[in-house]
């Protein structure tokens, strides 16, 4: 029988963080995978927050928490948002297609 | 008096040169010739001063600088030499000027010309009215840039440049020679001035310099020094390749700079410096030698030419060797005796060349005139005039100071001094044939021009006559006038005063009948001898070039020396040119200097620019790249 401690998360969250960045710039198809790898980097954020403020016995970390999957959701509702303009004004939301961000 | 006479050309300058366009040209010709007139009536009044009361002054104008032991002033030196100067720079030159009225009459620049004609009067009169040897090389680089601007004056013709940088890149050889006596001067006697070093002199005659292990006298290596700038400034052999071709330039500026003033300006220094000259007998035989060698080369050349101004040119050169010999033995005032009535009569050849260049629209090949003495009749005379007394036909003035030298060198009785009587009379002799032959093919003989009709010559006008009339009364008068004041023996030889020094007084026995008739009776020999060899009989000349072509071609490539120095200096310079311009500074000092760094931030920023690529996962990668680079920089550190 494994005791699951503090480890164990920490290497879930850093496996999680990697996936998201990987995830960012692995991915040739859509915008929106974009938009998920970066939820998955915050979720891996909080769960070494919500680890640590056990282990520590710190509540904080935990309250700090939900303020981050508050902004998060913020975050993805105006991601999101901008994604379906960028639609409709360039009808594709490809990844390889989009690259006007330079001079 | 003595200010006005120096800065009156200047004025005329600077008002010619800078206002030529808002006072028109007729304005500045005119103020220009009344200005420099002005001068010459000026000077002869200084000179006639200096003749019956034995005027002498030194006016310090300001100070240049003084700084330590040196001490330099802006001075005008009136004395019996630099009053004879005066003369004939100021007399000249006014003539010049009025002559330039006509010559230049067609050109579109005459308030330049004329700007420049009378900056180097300046010039020249602040090189003979010097009392230090500073001014007199700041006269002397001030005639060496007129001189430039002046060969140089017709831009457009790519020969004129380049003939205007080849005698300043030439002079610049007698210049650095002069500049460094100068500084020997100053290193030995630490004052500039000529009154304290010619008072030192005796003082320093056993002085040695160390020189790469060599001991040299010290008086020697100043006069070599001083003599090499002299060779420059006079076209001596060697340094004589700039003169020829200077006569690029317009006429009047032949006979003012490059016949009667500037090129006299080495023997004037020659005599100034008489009191350090006569203490050095190397270098006096060396002034002998190399006065005579020049003498004979440009006399065999001149007998060759078909420029009838390279001719009169190297006539020049070959009477600036008479003079050099002169002083070389020892005669100072005979030099300044020929140089004086040589200001005359070359002038006149050489302003009455112009004249007859300007009736055939310039064209200066003597072959391709002939048979206009008819039309031309005021000039033929007053050429004749000037050949005459060029040559030495008796009671002209070329009679009087020519035969002087030849007499002073035999009473020398050096062996240098018997070498140089028998060139100087070879000499006269060649320099009488190719005079007459000038005069023969130009004015007698078919008409041999094709472009103009003989109909259409016609003479010049009165203006550009009326200067040639003064100067042939000069050639004509002035060895006889002035025979007993410039060389005359016993009391009325103190004319010359404290201005040149003889250690040993000149020999005042007579010369041998033999050497004061040889020469008058060869050169008058030699007229019907030209006439015959130039008109009557041309197949003789013709045939004795067919049997002596090696001899012809040497003489007419004027000894190869151009050639010669092409080869030696101007190749082997362009070469090493060439190594350090495509070489050195190409593909060494560009390649890793300035082009390197050029083209190295250009392709790394090249490569940095691809990192913009628009793509936001490639922005974010590179985000957190970075990122991670700084966290491990903070935790390992």
């Amino acid at each position: 029988m494994i005791d699951i401690g503090l480890g164990h998360y920490l290497t879930l969250g850093a496996i999680i963080f990697t996936v998201g960045i990987v995830g960012i710039f692995l991915n040739r198809k859509n915008i929106i995978v974009i938009l998920m790898s970066i939820e998955l980097i915050l979720l891996a954020v909080n769960i070494n927050l919500v680890a640590f403020s056990i282990f520590l016995n710190d509540l904080s970390g935990q309250i700090f928490t939900l303020f981050i999957l508050t902004v998060a959701a913020a975050e993805a509702a105006i991601g999101l948002a901008i994604i379906v303009v960028y639609y409709r004004n360039s009808s594709t939301i490809d990844v390889e297609k989009i690259n006007s961000l330079k001079g | 008096m003595e200010i006005a006479l120096l800065f009156f050309p200047l004025i005329a300058s600077i008002t010619s040169g800078f206002f030529g366009k808002y006072i028109g040209d007729k304005n500045s010709e005119i103020i220009t010739s009344l200005f420099v007139s002005i001068s010459a009536i000026l000077s002869l009044i200084l000179f006639y001063n200096v003749i019956v009361n034995h005027y002498e002054s030194n006016i310090v104008i300001a100070t240049w600088i003084n700084s330590g032991t040196l001490d330099v002033n802006w001075s005008i030196k009136v004395d019996a030499l630099s009053s004879v100067m005066l003369v004939v720079v100021t007399l000249v030159s006014s003539l010049v000027h009025i002559y330039s009225f006509g010559y230049m009459s067609h050109d579109p620049h005459k308030p330049r010309f004329m700007a420049y004609l009378s900056l180097f009067t300046f010039a020249m009169l602040t090189l003979v009215t010097s009392d230090n040897f500073l001014q007199l090389f700041f006269g002397w680089e001030g005639v060496g840039l007129c001189s430039y601007f002046l060969i140089g004056f017709w831009f457009k013709k790519d020969s004129a440049n380049a003939a205007a940088i080849k005698a300043f890149v030439v002079n610049r050889i007698g210049d650095f020679g002069f500049a460094l006596g100068i500084f020997l001067i100053f290193y030995l006697f630490g004052t500039l001035n000529y009154s304290e070093v010619f008072q030192q002199i005796p003082q320093i005659v056993d002085k040695k310099l160390l020189f790469h292990g060599m001991n040299i006298k010290a008086i020697d290596a100043i006069c070599i020094l001083l003599f090499i700038g002299a060779m420059g400034k006079s076209a001596q052999i060697f340094l004589h390749t700039w003169l020829p071709d200077a006569m690029e330039g317009p006429t009047p500026v032949s006979a003012l700079i490059h016949a009667a003033t500037m090129v006299t300006a080495g023997v004037f220094l020659v005599v100034r410096c008489s009191p350090i000259f006569e203490y050095s007998p190397l270098t006096l035989n060396i002034i002998t030698i190399v006065g005579m060698t020049t003498a004979f080369f440009a006399a065999t050349v001149a007998l060759v030419q078909t420029d009838i101004k390279k001719i009169i040119a190297y006539s020049t050169c070959s009477q600036l060797g008479y003079m050099f010999f002169a002083a070389g033995v020892g005669a100072y005032n005979v030099a300044m005796f020929h140089l004086f009535t040589h200001a005359f009569f070359k002038a006149l050849l050489f302003l009455g060349s112009g004249s007859v260049i300007h009736s055939f629209k310039n064209e200066q090949n003597i072959n391709q005139m002939g048979a206009v003495h008819s039309k031309l009749p005021y000039t033929w005379i007053l050429m004749i005039i000037g050949t005459l007394a060029l040559t030495g036909f008796p009671f002209l003035s070329g009679f009087y100071s020519k035969d002087a030298i030849i007499e002073f060198a035999y009473l020398r009785g050096s062996t240098t001094g018997y070498y140089a009587v028998g060139v100087g009379i070879l000499t006269a002799l060649l320099t009488s044939i190719y005079s007459w032959r000038l005069i023969f093919k130009t004015f007698h003989g078919p008409y041999n021009n094709k472009k103009i009709k003989i109909e259409e010559i016609h003479e010049s006008p009165l203006v550009m006559l009326l200067p040639l009339v003064v100067l042939s009364t000069g050639a004509v008068f002035t060895g006889f006038l002035f025979k007993n004041l410039f060389i005359g023996h016993g009391e009325e030889n103190l004319f010359w005063g404290e201005s040149i020094k003889f250690l040993n007084p000149l020999s005042t026995d007579h010369p041998p009948l033999w050497i004061i008739l040889i020469t008058p009776i060869l050169v008058l020999l030699s007229i019907p001898v030209a006439y015959y060899l130039f008109v009557k009989n041309k197949e003789i000349p013709n045939q004795f070039v067919q049997l002596n072509k090696p001899l012809y071609n040497f003489l007419v490539n004027k000894w190869y020396f151009d050639e010669l120095y092409n080869v030696i200096f101007i190749q082997s310079s362009k070469k090493i040119g060439l190594f350090f311009w495509k070489v050195v500074d190409i593909k060494i000092i560009d390649k890793f200097g300035p082009d390197g760094v050029s083209l190295l931030i250009k392709n790394l920023s090249l490569k940095a620019s691809k990192f913009q690529s628009g793509f936001i996962y490639q922005y974010a990668f590179m985000i957190l790249l970075g990122f991670s680079a700084l966290l491990t920089f903070l935790i390992l550190y």
